[in-house]
């Protein structure tokens, strides 16, 4: 089922697979990045052992800015290090460096065109026990709107450790959002990745199912089960780069399924959804199913409760495409 | 190490007041043209970007990006006629731009915006960034081991803002003393007093207290900005503050200390008058 040409992961399906968190991904990338690169210097707002920089800022300590709690500062101090070539990763909690610091970010960052990379750790339900304000469901949208910035959102350990690597080699502000879940390992570390690039992880032809971060193994997961159970073919479209999306791509499946639906641990508005809505209205106009939070704020609860609660868990995920291909079926 | 030479516009203390009186009259012939803009803080700071531009930094107009020229950066965007006036007085870009200010397609936007034109160092208009950035490449600048100095310039009520004291936290802990930072202390902001809006005061101890070694000066002595700028340069093991008391409006005086022109410009009645009342003085 899986793409062989992307030297997928084929034990992703066992219960054996091994699973990683994309964070530990970030902080191993960001320190075989900076080992080639002099000019990576990377800032954290007190955040360094969560976000996994603890092995940098002691292999680097004269390359390691600490700001304190001070996301604003650390955004506009990263803005000041870009002007002198420095390539900045200024770190935190996405629901914190996204939010906080939204201004310093459109104003120093974006409107110059700065080369920082604004990182985000524990992206939606990833940090559940701490509840609602721990659980960036809104960052995609946050960012995505900004001119010149460049979202991506990895799904697993491999690829978030890529993405680190990959975001060095543009010249501007990107935006880089991961896990900090343990999620099965998908990718491996010959599976491609490039910025702006989608790739088809299953191939069918009954309905096109984009995802991107985390959730892309729930995404996997039903897309197996409605093949195994309702011999329903849907293509799987991994799509980590928000913006600028892989449009041909994404275009090219929808003409031959016919009917699309984005996955995403983030707000149905404005992130994935919100994006191939855009897209599909001005280009393609296509039935579109969003599953996402559906404009409401999350809870405490672990990772798996909070995924089953909020319906983006596999059976979930499985059960609203089926009702959506029904309803259209029924349409027609 | 690199060597400074020191490429700045040797012109005696009589020239600077006569340069920065005439940027006076330049910024209201730019506001007047412009129709927008914020009156009293550029015309009450024309003394200290007079003795930084034509005194103080290492800079060379023919060479706007030199690695190691000394850096200004303008927090306060909306005081930015005086910076454009100046810059272009300096040499930096022609005077045509100057009429363009505020305009559709100009170079000159009404907040400043990084390298639209040589010599904007930053972008700013949305208050409590600039001393965030230029922390920013102080730190650049000791990475690099480069010696240039970093100037950065807030207004009184951009204190209100939050950013301000993370940076004002950030700073002496890091012992960046290629910081300097003048704070426009001329008690106004757009819906009053500073003391009324959000009080400062007292704003030396506060600086202080967070281990910034403070000067304060009077914002209109040519002389006084220029020693404070020197013995900034003496201190080594932390960034300096300079609290530049001014007049907004300095030099007119329907305007002065009337924070209504904080964010109004002459009609052109008035800038005749205003002119005229400014050649008077030299």
């Amino acid at each position: 089922m899986l793409n062989a040409r992307l030297k997928l992961n084929q034990d992703v399906f066992l219960k054996s697979a091994t699973a990683r968190s994309p964070r530990d991904g970030f902080g191993e990338g960001v320190i075989e990045l900076a080992e080639k690169n002099l000019s990576v210097v990377v800032l954290s707002a007190d955040l360094a052992e969560s976000t996994k920089l603890k092995d940098f800022a002691e292999k680097f300590p004269q390359r390691f800015i600490q700001t304190g709690i001070a996301e604003q500062n650390m955004c506009s101090i990263a803005a000041g290090l870009s002007t002198e070539g420095k390539i900045p990763y200024a770190v935190s909690h996405a629901v914190f460096i996204a939010y906080r610091s939204w201004d310093q970010i459109r104003l120093s960052i974006c409107m110059n065109n700065a080369n920082v990379k604004i990182c985000g750790s524990h992206e939606g339900f990833s940090n559940g026990p701490d509840g609602a304000s721990a659980e960036p469901l809104e960052d995609i949208a946050l960012m995505r709107v900004l001119p010149n910035m460049v979202v991506v959102s990895p799904i697993d350990y491999e690829q978030t450790k890529k993405a680190v690597i990959e975001v060095s080699k543009i010249q501007g502000p990107v935006y880089l959002r991961f896990s900090k879940a343990k999620i099965p390992d998908l990718t491996t570390k010959e599976t491609p990745f490039r910025i702006g690039k989608a790739d088809i992880f299953v191939e069918g032809k009954d309905i096109t199912v984009i995802s991107c971060g985390s959730i892309t193994y729930e995404a996997l997961l039903a897309v197996r089960n409605l093949r195994a159970k309702y011999k329903i073919e849907a293509e799987l479209i991994v799509s980590p780069t928000i913006k600028p999306l892989d449009e041909y791509r994404i275009l090219e499946s929808i003409r031959k399924t016919g009917k699309a639906v984005t996955i995403e641990e983030h707000q149905i508005n404005g992130g994935l959804g919100g994006a191939i809505s855009e897209l599909l209205c001005e280009k393609l106009p296509s039935p579109l199913l969003r599953v996402g939070m559906n404009d409401s704020f999350g809870e405490s609860g672990s990772y798996e409760e909070l995924k089953d609660k909020y319906v983006l868990s596999a059976h979930h995920i499985e059960n609203k495409i089926l009702k959506f291909l029904k309803e259209k079926k029924e349409q027609k | 190490m690199p060597v400074n030479k020191k490429k700045t516009a040797k012109i005696g203390i009589e020239e600077l007041y006569k340069t920065s009186n005439k940027l006076k009259q330049t910024v209201i012939d730019m506001l007047t043209e412009a129709g927008s803009g914020h009156t009293a803080g550029s015309l009450g700071t024309a003394e200290i970007f007079t003795a930084l531009y034509f005194q103080i930094l290492n800079i060379n107009p023919k060479k706007p990006y030199k690695k190691d020229r000394d850096r200004f950066l303008l927090s306060n965007g909306h005081i930015c006629p005086i910076w454009y006036a100046t810059l272009s007085e300096r040499g930096f870009f022609p005077k045509s731009e100057l009429w363009k200010l505020r305009k559709i397609n100009s170079k000159l936007q009404g907040h400043p915006k990084k390298n639209s034109l040589p010599g904007i160092e930053n972008t700013s208009g949305s208050l409590g960034q600039g001393l965030s950035q230029a922390i920013g490449i102080a730190i650049a600048a000791k990475m690099d081991d480069l010696d240039y100095r970093i100037y950065c310039m807030t207004g009184d009520g951009e204190l209100n803002e939050g950013q301000i004291w993370e940076s004002a936290m950030f700073a002496p802990n890091k012992k960046l003393n290629n910081i300097t930072w003048i704070i426009d202390r001329n008690n106004i902001q757009s819906d009053g007093k500073t003391e009324d809006v959000m009080p400062l005061e007292n704003l030396k101890d506060k600086l202080e207290s967070f281990n910034w070694f403070v000067i304060e000066i009077n914002g209109h002595s040519i002389e006084e900005i220029i020693s404070a700028c020197k013995m900034a340069k003496s201190i080594t093991q932390r960034p300096t503050a300079i609290i530049a008391h001014t007049i907004p409006g300095e030099g007119i005086e329907f305007m002065e200390n009337n924070y209504q022109w904080h964010g109004k410009v002459p009609s052109k009645k008035e800038a005749i008058a205003a002119k005229e009342e400014l050649r008077s003085i030299i």
